[in-house]
């Protein structure tokens, strides 16, 4: 499970294009991250400073502060094009990793539930490496994206509807740590 | 491509120490359950067992014999004698195979059958020589007698024997010596005995069943590799639960079992040896691998692994070595089911834009759509007896459908909200599947008849999905 909370690390820079993105994300979980709180502070510990209780680098947390919800992306059903809203996330995730070379991260393939188990495992591996694809063409380096499928394993959204659906049928990155 | 079995061997630990919970991060096996028992058939008297009329033929309407009624008193013992399969001796285990057998024929809504606790016990002479006027007027067409014997060894002897009541003759017998924690198998020996002499058709009973045992709330479900007799009893967990297990096939000899764990972080096809408690992974090799499949000579493995997004089958011998990729199609290309005599795979593909159902020759060539019928094909799966494949229909819900290995005459068998991955019972006559509820995500296994009729819900102790039903046990 992700966890979502504040961050005061996040660069101003940073912030403002990843805020401006958000606005154009095509989906609208419901249960969304709060926005990023701008406060001064290091833009960029190399290590999270155990003594500070803002997420540091390395973190989940930390991440998520700065690309908001761009730190998933979203497909329509049965589909793993990246579109234009995609594009937008993953570009914002692209200037998070440029500025932390030092990081690497699992992107999380997964699909709604419905579908059959086995041919949701193959998208969702489909989803991973098209989000993988995508952000090494804006120069991310293969050998720090992990990539792995849940298929219909993981839901984020419980209900079954198509809001919910369309919540699940998404890559998710993750801070490897 | 090439690729070799691993020689990762992640259950060592576990042979002399269970659960191991310090080795979580790379093993979720249980203890290992051992390997069964054999079952010796005992060919008692067979000039008795000659054909003696009765309902013979190979029946495919199920109405001439759906309403027989068979009584099924208590086995007799010749001495009542304590054995390890039940705490009350030969005789109360003379009763609970009978009741076990009333279970078997009744649960699959083909007879009526009345069991031992409203019948009178047999004597152990009247085995061989029914009280014929104790057992008109019941209702029952057909009658069985049975008995059960400790020999010195510990072993137990079975007999079963089937009679006509009308015509007061035999139809035919059998025997079974078994190890006393084998006795529901010569229970199901029988009830298979009955069965086939009855419909004509080929047995089922005593076989097993792999699925997967879920529990939890819907988004941190726990998915545990579980095995069962057909009737749901002898059940065992095979996997602890901390990395999720999907998709297992039995073996067809029993001896192992293929199935997905996330054990390492990541979806990979192992092969679980049941004997020794050991698995191993398909293939070495960083790509996911997912969909195991076997080959009906138990020689050769079916799996599916996605290279750069890109899933497509492969095939590699079950003693290892080199595998071979038989679809190249851009898309997902996965599954695959052989025909009973091994020559095709049916198989299911997006290449064409949605999930549909193929037909290609084993080794890869010839592939062809046999699905066209406006919905999506998906997890298709060859008949035991090769006129039927049974798959997933897609078509707004989930449903499970069968047709001819051409695609022709789709019959729609179930009506679930999402009815999904159909397994044949060993004789071709029942298919099983995992029903899942909407919004609660509540799963369980059904089964139901090739002609659509007899639905009904096979027990287990906790939620259940992803079913894979073995042959006929030798």
């Amino acid at each position: 499970m992700m966890t979502f909370s504040t961050s005061k690390a996040a660069t101003a820079a940073l912030l403002t294009s990843a805020l401006a993105l958000s606005a154009c994300s095509k989906s609208a979980p419901e249960e969304l991250p709060p926005a990023p709180i701008t406060t001064p502070g290091p833009a960029a510990a190399p290590t999270p400073a155990p003594t500070s209780s803002a997420p540091g680098v390395g973190s989940q947390a930390h991440f998520e502060g700065a690309v908001g919800q761009s730190a998933v992306v979203y497909f329509d059903t049965d589909r793993y094009n990246i579109d234009s809203s995609d594009a937008a996330s993953l570009q914002a995730q692209a200037q998070y990793f440029a500025q932390f070379p030092q990081l690497t991260f699992t992107i999380e393939g997964h699909t709604d539930e419905r579908g059959t188990r086995e041919y949701n495992l193959a998208l969702g591996e489909r989803r991973a490496n098209a989000a993988k694809n995508y952000l090494t063409s804006l120069g991310v380096a293969a050998n720090r994206i992990r990539t792995v499928s849940y298929g219909k394993e993981r839901p984020v959204a419980l209900a079954s509807n198509s809001g919910a659906w369309a919540q699940n049928r998404r890559a998710a990155s993750i801070i490897i740590n | 491509m090439k690729f070799s079995i691993a020689a990762l061997v992640l259950a060592c630990a576990l042979a002399t120490s269970l659960a191991a919970p310090a080795a979580a991060q790379s093993t979720d096996l249980g203890d290992p359950i051992g390997e069964g028992g054999n079952v010796e058939t005992v060919f008692e008297d067979a000039a008795a067992a000659e054909e003696a009329g009765g309902l013979t033929g190979s029946t495919t309407d199920t109405s001439d014999w759906q309403d027989l009624g068979i009584a099924i008193p208590a086995f007799a013992t010749d001495r009542d004698q304590p054995t390890p399969a039940n705490a009350g001796g030969t005789a109360a285990l003379g009763r609970e195979i009978a009741q076990v057998i009333t279970g078997n024929l009744r649960n699959n809504g083909l007879f009526k059958p009345t069991g031992p606790d409203s019948l009178p016990s047999p004597s152990f002479p009247q085995v061989t020589a029914p009280a014929w006027s104790s057992w008109n007027g019941r209702g029952a067409e057909m009658l069985v007698h049975g008995y059960v014997r400790a020999r010195d060894d510990d072993r137990l002897v079975v007999g079963c024997y089937l009679y006509d009541v009308v015509l007061q003759n035999e139809l035919i017998r059998e025997g079974w010596v078994v190890r006393p924690a084998d006795w529901r198998r010569a229970a199901h020996k029988c009830s298979d005995l009955i069965y086939a002499r009855l419909t004509g058709e080929d047995p089922f009973f005593d076989s097993r069943i792999a699925y997967i045992a879920e529990t939890g709330p819907k988004d941190n479900r726990v998915k545990r590799l579980a095995v069962m007799d057909s009737d749901g009893a002898n059940h065992r967990f095979l996997t602890l639960g901390s990395a999720t297990a999907l998709t297992p096939r039995y073996s067809p000899d029993y001896s192992k079992i293929l199935y997905l764990s996330y054990v390492d972080g990541n979806p990979r096809i192992y092969v679980y040896d049941i004997g020794s408690g050991q698995q191993t992974l398909v293939t070495e090799n960083r790509n996911p691998t997912i969909a195991p499949r076997w080959s009906p000579d138990g020689r050769s493995i079916l799996y599916s692994m996605a290279v750069n997004g890109n899933t497509d089958i492969y095939r590699v011998p079950v003693t290892g070595g080199n595998s071979t990729r038989l679809t190249d199609t851009p898309g997902i290309d996965i599954g695959g089911s052989y025909s009973p005599d091994g020559r095709q795979i049916v198989f299911e593909s997006d290449r064409s834009g949605t999930q549909q159902c193929y037909v290609m020759d084993a080794d890869g060539t010839n592939q062809r759509r046999i699905t066209f019928f406006g919905g999506r094909c998906a997890t298709p799966e060859w008949s035991p007896r090769g006129d039927q494949i049974a798959f997933t229909r897609i078509a707004g819900d989930f449903n499970v459908a069968v047709m001819t290995p051409a695609g022709r005459n789709l019959r729609v068998l179930t009506n679930g909200w999402q009815d999904e991955a159909p397994t044949w019972a060993p004789n071709g006559r029942i298919i099983q599947f995992f029903r899942t509820t909407r919004n609660a995500g509540n799963s369980s296994l059904w089964q139901v008849d090739l002609t659509g009729s007899n639905e009904r819900r096979l027990p287990t102790p906790v939620d259940a999905s992803d079913p894979a039903w073995g042959p006929i046990r030798p």
